[in-house]
């Protein structure tokens, strides 16, 4: 994370309403930080036209998910808890996603 | 049955070891052929120590507390098989407030599991430590104080469901 500029990570996401949010997902999850960072990060997101689902996909999951936390939750907390504690979170970004998006166009 | 536990334990605690040599011993050379990029992680790294400290330290004392003033039949009826909305009020609420890297919480973590705290109240908190309402000025700023409000809420609800659901999957057990 610290060697990949941050720039490149805008340009993993293709555009398309269906991929970008498991993209968005599959890339807050890959990374891990401090929340203040996945907001400035979506913000830059936004700005380039990437889907607000796709943003908040990417910024649920880098809070909830931890691939490099993996191996000590593992560790810790036992294998079992570590997989799908993390596949849940995985999904439920994007469910999060969704929901939140489909609420603030309605409400 | 003991001993086979044992031998796990003391695998795995090795495992914790050799990761560490490993690393340590790739780093070294990737130090020397691209110096910058390594001083960059090398100060990454430090700089991540130094923010894990100090929360490590609230942390143990908040062990140390706990296992003194709290027994293990409080935080069963607390944290347990029925403790019902106080235990979700509980782990949401705290993992809204606590603060510092993840690391320095799964000891923790595991010490209430071993004390009969209930996995999906501790899957509950884990998701909860996403809501940082410090940074939340920061969060409405960029993307909106309506937006904001319906995701914090939405995450802070669904934590439950995934809670009881990930809990479930955790002691699913394929019978033959």
């Amino acid at each position: 994370m610290t060697l990949i500029p941050k720039s490149v990570y805008g340009q993993i996401f293709t555009g398309n309403l269906f991929f970008d949010p498991i993209i968005g997902s599959v890339l807050g999850s890959l990374l891990t930080g401090n929340p203040i960072t996945a907001y400035i990060l979506g913000n830059g997101f936004l700005k380039a036209g990437i889907s607000l689902i796709a943003v908040t996909a990417f910024m649920v999951s880098w809070t909830t998910v931890g691939i490099i936390q993996f191996p000590a939750e593992s560790l810790i907390m036992g294998k079992r808890f570590a997989i799908f504690r993390n596949i849940s979170a995985f999904l439920i970004a994007i469910i999060v996603a969704i929901f939140t998006v489909f609420l603030l166009s309605i409400i | 049955m003991e001993t086979l536990k044992k031998t796990n334990l003391k695998k795995k605690n090795n495992f914790k070891w050799y990761f560490l040599i490993i690393i340590i011993l790739l780093f070294f050379p990737l130090y020397f052929i691209f110096p910058d990029k390594g001083a960059l992680v090398l100060n990454s790294f430090l700089k991540l120590s130094l923010q894990i400290l100090p929360a490590f330290l609230i942390v143990y004392i908040i062990m140390l507390l706990m296992n003194y003033f709290i027994d293990n039949k409080t935080l069963k009826k607390l944290m347990g098989e029925k403790a019902g909305l106080k235990g979700w009020l509980i782990s949401i609420l705290a993992g809204i407030i606590s603060a510092g890297p993840i690391y320095v919480w799964y000891p923790l973590m595991k010490d209430l599991q071993n004390q009969g705290v209930k996995n999906r109240f501790l899957i509950s908190f884990l998701y909860n430590r996403g809501i940082k309402l410090q940074w939340a000025p920061v969060l409405i700023s960029y993307f909106g104080w309506m937006y904001s409000l319906i995701l914090l809420l939405t995450m802070a609800l669904v934590s439950i469901p995934q809670g009881i659901i990930t809990e479930k999957l955790i002691d699913y057990k394929i019978s033959k």
